[in-house]
């Protein structure tokens, strides 16, 4: 032991293996040291105190914010230690909503799991809680009551995905996390990744629940439901019945569904191989043909949004295919609800999805077709967790069963995509094929594997060079999208997911404490592609028979109109306009200033300043309504401002002073008339 | 390097017989209406015949000095309480509480006629004597007035002067002679202390920070002054600005940096002004930019405003506000010798501390440890308030005993009615919210960061808050705890939830709903909030809970098994009674009692019906006879 480093932690001699801090020994060292804020992925905040502990000579630290040192001293639980423990502990249920028993987290919170293990057994404060208002979105619900403020969320979604939907709002005992402005999630910039999510200690983010929707049409005799399952799904709902992390149960999970009354169960990976078929055929159009590259995957909704949100201009470049999910909606009810001898409006399509991202895609309404949506209730693996307790199905009891055909037939292609990286190697197992027109040696791409945030690999094909990209988290992959638009990186075809490690990482996962169910969730899928007996989305028979029997050719007029979409810029924020007065609006009016970053530039912020003191200088408070809004698509020609129903650009107080003018006058003159 | 020479030395120089007459110019004094004091001596001056002389640089013009007055302004001067000040020298008199009505007087019997003006002269309320000068005044008499000296001599906005001093030589001579080894080197034999609460050894900081690896390093000065009452750091940065920077320049001498934040609280308007003007002034001249005197070596300070949260006077939140992040502490390591402001090494020192600096180079180590204690060598400055006679900016070497500074600088212990009470003596709130209370024991105590540390309490930053008997204690601790609850950043648990639940134990204990538990609860709660808090501002926040507790707890017991508060001051607990023996029966108070709780029949005792009472005290007021008591 002499040359090797070591700490002493409560007694016992720890190596040192290059942890970057204390708190990683500690665990190491078999203490299941307790914290809110420390996500080992993010980065140290220090905000919740518990893991604090007490290092001869220095006192009490916190654990996570001590780099380790050779020769430390450490006891993990003294008195001070665990009288910090305890207040902090009660003072976090003190300014919590304590509804365990309605809470979705409940029994999955660390909150309530901390305060059982660490022995409170009374709150001596009194209830602080302000009463904030649940912000519910189409896939994330945030409830500020349970918030414990230990900013988990916040960093992942600025630090990781690079996005800052959200952050902290005022100090002290006010402070929250919020939207900018306080606006729901709905209206500013998040991507539904769920990340946020997948990090909270407590109940104050959680996936919006659409179960109780799904149990009434399993309940209604009209409805024919069918479920589709997404390859995350089978290598994590185990996680929540004892099983560990990548050991798959589909066959549980089927005999489940089945037992809940869903008449057909198939695989989102059979949608995956058809996602294949024409995004790789895309591909090579695009290759061959000079089209726009590189190409960027879309199966990922998050990813998508990001995309339309803060880069339209590489909308081009986005593969215009639809996700498997919408694929398989399409194909469900434009094709199988035919065969089967139903109504499109008497099938009920109802995907198990790792993802909260995936319940914004299916109420896009590029996917409602005449009033009918492509897939009508998106359900987290989580959520389906639920509805099994619900039922009461003893999970671990069930004996395996099988999809239904045809769309339950997949390849180990459709399987993979499920991992960071997978989408690439199906694609590339059918590009390979096609473009050299002969039969691959091996079909496994281990180039395009791995952990790393952002991989690079080239594959060779008859004799011409692709470039590849993958990345996963969406900071990486503005990272990567800075250096492909400033022309240091060429590639050809890029993949992108938005959850760190892919979609088996989704913001719908069950919550695991282990750090490494990531890892053993991949390893879980690559091993199921092992097992299967087809490794080409080419080579699915049912995909073929479907080419033949209803699409035609792939890529061709019908499959384009079934399989493929659009894609818009997202550019503006959402919802109202800022109300700057006082006193009610009806009836005023509306003098509305664009606020966004070009007209802000262009000196919008004092022309409303100039004309806010010109109403008020005037006394005209009781008939002029002043807002500050986000963006009227002009920015060339700012500040826009609008008056009444007049738009005027590049405008001047004094032009805006005649507009205001000729619009009182109106105003005053219709209200003589009355 | 020479010491630096009086200003007044400087002016009067080959110029006999002209007259400085120095207007403080201090926010206090600007305030009471000395900017138009400085207009009527400009008009007065101008009818009387004198040349009037703006600025320094119009020295150079006076032909006749006996016809020439030099109109200076100056920084703070301490003695806000008397302000408007007006200095005239060579005579040396101090005129307090100047007029502009009072100037053509000041004109024509002082300057003309060589007279003294009395009635304007400050009167000791002790001897009743009149005080002619500043040096005559008790007030002043047991200061060391070192890091301040200048600030009540010198123009502030005027670079011309703090040259002509012997200013920036201190600057100039370690950037030209001395290497950053030897600059660190003597600021540690100095054993200079940082002055912004912590006490940390100067020169160990900017040693730890010289030695780092890295081409970009920063001097940030900590103006972010936030205690309240306390004002040291803004009079420094109103009244001699210069000194602060060239204290900056010889940091980042030390450490090697090449840019610089002053960070200043924007509350304080005046001293943003001079801050800047001085930057601007230096770097024209060539003090600060490409090429620091010649050396061929570059150093620029930029100023910023902060937007006003006290927790960014916390080193790692004022780093990140000044990065355009919310101002939130971090944990530390990565101290900001490592890992400072943008990720660089950077050296953060207080205002005053940087003052001092110049100072210490041009005087030497050994000079400057010889005010002072061994182990707090130097002079500290405090803001004096409370019940005290006199109140405002001092400066006293570090050592005088708490004795000294509230009985002979404070001129003693004032009662309700502000009148001189000899017995008084209740306690010292030390160091503002951060800090901890002294008692009638820790008189004798030398006022040094050891002997403080030892009992628990802190030099601070320097608030010297005194409170006579008739202060509650507890309520004491609850206005600390309100201010601090409401400055939380909001970041770590303890420190957000913490401050709010004890404050709400101190507000149950004010207001008669605590029981022997409370005390237990709000012992255990302040212990784990200091123990555990993430940044100094929590650590700190349950200090004068914790103080009160060890040195009142007498009093918080009366509040909490007797429902009463020993000095009244807690409303919920008063119980007014009248004393049936001492009431007339004139109704006078059953007339002006607003909620008609009192009864009785004319020229019989009244009663008071404690459930109607809401403890207004009108009552007592209407009283003739003192029978209403307990209110």
């Amino acid at each position: 032991m002499e040359n090797v480093s070591t700490v002493i932690i409560d007694g016992r001699e720890i190596p040192l293996e290059g942890e970057k801090n204390l708190l990683e020994v500690i665990r190491k060292a078999g203490i299941d040291i307790p914290t809110f804020c420390y996500v080992s992925e993010l980065s140290v905040y220090g905000a919740c105190r518990m893991c604090t502990v007490d290092i001869e000579g220095r006192g009490l630290q916190t654990s996570c914010s001590t780099p380790p040192e050779p020769g430390m001293k450490v006891r993990t639980s003294t008195e001070p230690v665990r009288q910090i423990r305890k207040v902090a502990l009660e003072l976090f249920l003190a300014n919590h909503e304590r509804e365990c028993t309605t809470c979705s987290k409940s029994l999955a919170c660390k909150l309530q799991d901390l305060s059982k293990k660490l022995g409170v057994g009374k709150v001596r404060f009194r209830s602080v809680q302000k009463s904030q208002p649940i912000n519910e979105s189409v896939s994330i619900v945030r409830e500020p009551n349970k918030c414990i403020l230990c900013g988990d969320c916040v960093r992942m979604c600025g630090e990781v995905q690079g996005i800052g939907a959200i952050d902290f709002a005022f100090r002290g005992h006010d402070v929250r996390v919020q939207p900018a402005f306080g606006k729901s999630l709905d209206e500013v910039s998040c991507v539904f990744c769920g990340q946020c999510v997948r990090v909270c200690p407590t109940g104050a983010l959680s996936p919006k629940s659409e179960t109780e929707a799904v149990w009434k049409d399993l309940h209604d005799p009209k409805k024919v439901v069918v479920a589709q399952i997404a390859p995350a799904v089978r290598v994590a709902l185990g996680e929540a019945f004892g099983y560990q992390p990548g050991e798959v149960t589909t066959g549980q999970i089927i005999a489940a569904l089945k037992m809940m009354g869903f008449s057909k169960v198939y695989d989102t990976c059979y949608a995956a191989d058809l996602t294949i078929m024409e995004e790789g055929n895309e591909f090579i159009q695009r290759a061959t043909t000079g089209g726009v590259l590189p190409m960027f995957t879309s199966c990922c909704p998050g990813w998508i949004k990001y995309v339309e949100q803060h880069h339209p201009d590489i909308i081009p470049h986005l593969s215009t295919c639809k996700s498997p999910q919408q694929m398989f909606g399409a194909v469900a009810k434009g094709v199988v609800a035919q065969e089967m001898g139903i109504q499109r409006q008497d099938m009920v399509v109802v995907s198990i999805m790792p993802c909260t991202a995936k319940k914004f895609e299916a109420k896009r309404p590029e996917f409602t077709q005449e009033g009918i949506a492509e897939v009508d209730h998106v359900i987290t693996t989580q959520e389906l967790v639920a509805m099994i307790n619900e039922h009461g199905i003893q999970f671990r009891n069930l004996k395996p069963e099988s999809l239904d055909m045809p769309l339950g037939f997949k390849t180990g292609a459709g399987v993979i995509f499920g991992n960071s990286g997978g989408v690439m190697e199906a694609a590339l197992r059918y590009v390979a094929e096609k473009v050299e027109n002969k039969a691959l040696d091996s079909v496994d791409f281990h180039e395009v594997r791995g952990d790393a945030g952002i991989r690079e690999a080239e594959v060779h094909l008859a004799g011409k060079t692709y470039k590849l990209a993958v990345v996963h988290s969406l900071g990486n992959a503005k990272k990567l999208l800075e250096r492909v638009k400033a022309g240091k990186s060429q590639y050809h075809f890029i993949e992108v997911m938005s959850c760190p490690g892919g979609c088996i990482n989704g913001g719908g996962q069950p919550v695991s404490a282990r750090p490494e169910a990531r890892q053993k969730r991949t390893a879980g899928l690559y091993e199921a592609d092992k097992a299967l007996q087809l490794h080409k989305s080419q080579e699915n028979p049912y995909i073929l028979e479907l080419y033949a029997k209803s699409l035609g050719a792939v890529g061709g007029h019908k499959a384009h109109s079934l399989l493929h979409t659009r894609y818009s810029s997202r550019r503006r924020i959402l919802g109202e306009a800022l109300d700057l007065s006082d006193g009610p609006g009806a009836g005023k009016v509306e003098v509305k200033v664009c606020m966004g970053t070009s007209c802000y530039l262009k000196g919008s912020q004092d022309l409303l300043h100039r004309l806010a003191r010109y109403v008020s200088e005037n006394k005209l408070q009781a008939e002029v309504l002043p807002k500050a809004t986000f963006c009227f698509e002009a920015c060339d020609q700012g500040p826009t401002v609008e008056i009444g129903d007049q738009v005027i650009h590049r405008c001047s107080l004094d032009q805006a002073v005649a507009a205001l003018e000729t619009a009182l006058d109106a105003r005053r003159r219709s209200q003589a008339a009355v | 390097m020479p010491a630096l020479k009086s200003p007044l030395e400087v002016a009067f120089k080959g110029r006999e017989g002209m007259r400085k007459i120095v207007i403080c110019t201090g926010t206090g004094c600007i305030a009471n209406g000395a900017l138009e004091v400085k207009e009527a001596f400009e008009r007065e001056l101008k009818a009387a015949g004198f040349d009037t002389i703006e600025a320094f640089e119009g020295l150079e013009a006076v032909k006749e000095p006996k016809q020439a007055a030099y109109l200076s302004k100056s920084g703070c001067q301490g003695f806000c309480q008397m302000g408007p000040l007006v200095s005239i020298m060579p005579e040396d008199i101090l005129y307090t509480k100047v007029k502009p009505e009072n100037v053509q007087a000041i004109v024509a019997r002082t300057l003309k006629a060589g007279e003294v003006i009395p009635e304007l002269l400050y009167v000791d309320p002790g001897t009743k004597a009149r005080c002619r000068s500043q040096h005559t005044i008790p007030f002043y008499q047991r200061q060391s007035r070192f890091v301040l000296k200048q600030c009540g001599d010198l123009d502030p906005e005027n670079l011309g002067e703090y040259l002509a001093i012997g200013g920036y030589q201190a600057a100039k001579g370690c950037w030209q002679d001395r290497t950053p080894e030897q600059v660190c080197k003597e600021m540690l034999e100095s054993g200079l202390r940082g002055r912004g609460g912590g006490g940390f050894p100067t020169g160990k900081k900017w040693e730890l920070t010289r030695v780092q690896k890295s081409a970009k390093k920063y001097v940030i000065c900590n103006g972010d002054e936030g205690d309240p009452g306390a004002f040291m750091d803004r009079s420094v940065m109103e009244g001699n600005p210069h000194s602060v920077i060239e204290g900056m320049m010889i940091a980042a001498r030390a450490i090697g940096a090449d840019e610089g934040v002053v960070y200043v609280r924007a509350e304080y308007p005046l001293a943003v002004k001079r801050v800047r003007k001085a930057c601007a002034d230096a770097r024209k001249a060539g003090i600060l930019g490409q090429d620091v005197f010649g050396t061929g070596r570059a150093f620029d300070v930029n100023v910023m405003e902060g937007a006003g949260a006290f927790v960014c006077g916390e080193e790692t939140a004022l780093m990140a506000s000044v990065e355009g992040e919310r101002g939130m502490p971090s944990p530390k390591p990565p101290f900001p010798a490592q890992s400072g402001l943008w990720e660089k090494p950077t050296v953060i020192n207080n205002v005053e501390t940087l003052a001092t600096v110049p100072l210490i180079m041009s005087m030497g180590a050994a000079e400057f440890r010889k005010m002072g204690t061994a182990t707090s060598p130097g002079t500290k400055t405090f803001a004096l308030s409370g019940h005290v006679r006199n109140t405002g900016l001092i400066e006293v070497p570090f050592g005088l005993t708490l004795k000294e500074v509230v009985h002979e600088i404070g001129g003693g212990v004032t009662n309700r009615k502000g009148k001189l009470e000899p017995l008084g003596f209740k306690a010292v709130q030390i160091g503002g919210p951060s800090g901890g209370c002294l008692t009638k024991d820790h008189l004798d105590l030398p006022l040094d960061f050891d002997s403080l540390r030892s009992i628990g309490a802190m030099v601070g930053s320097g608030g010297l808050v005194v409170m006579n008997q008739g202060t509650c204690m507890v309520s004491i601790a609850k206005y600390f705890m309100r201010f601090t609850q409401n400055e939380s950043c909001g970041k770590c648990v303890l420190c957000r939830e913490g401050t709010k639940q004890m404050l709400h134990l101190l507000e149950d204990i004010t207001e008669g709903r605590a029981t022997l538990e409370t005390l237990d609860t709000l012992q255990e709660l302040a212990q784990a909030v200091q123990r555990g808090s993430l940044c100094g501002l929590g650590k700190t926040a349950p200090n004068p809970v914790l103080s009160t507790l060890k040195h009142f707890k007498g009093e918080y017991l009366a509040h909490v098994v007797d429902k009463r508060c020993p000095t009244g001051e807690c409303k919920a607990l008063a119980r007014p009674e009248i004393i049936a023996e001492k009431c007339k029966g004139c109704t006078a108070c059953a007339r002006k009692c607003p909620v008609g709780a009192i009864t009785g029949e004319a020229k019989k005792p009244h009663a008071i019906s404690q459930e109607l009472c809401i403890k207004c005290g009108a009552c007592a007021v209407a009283c003739q006879f003192n029978a209403v008591v307990g209110v």
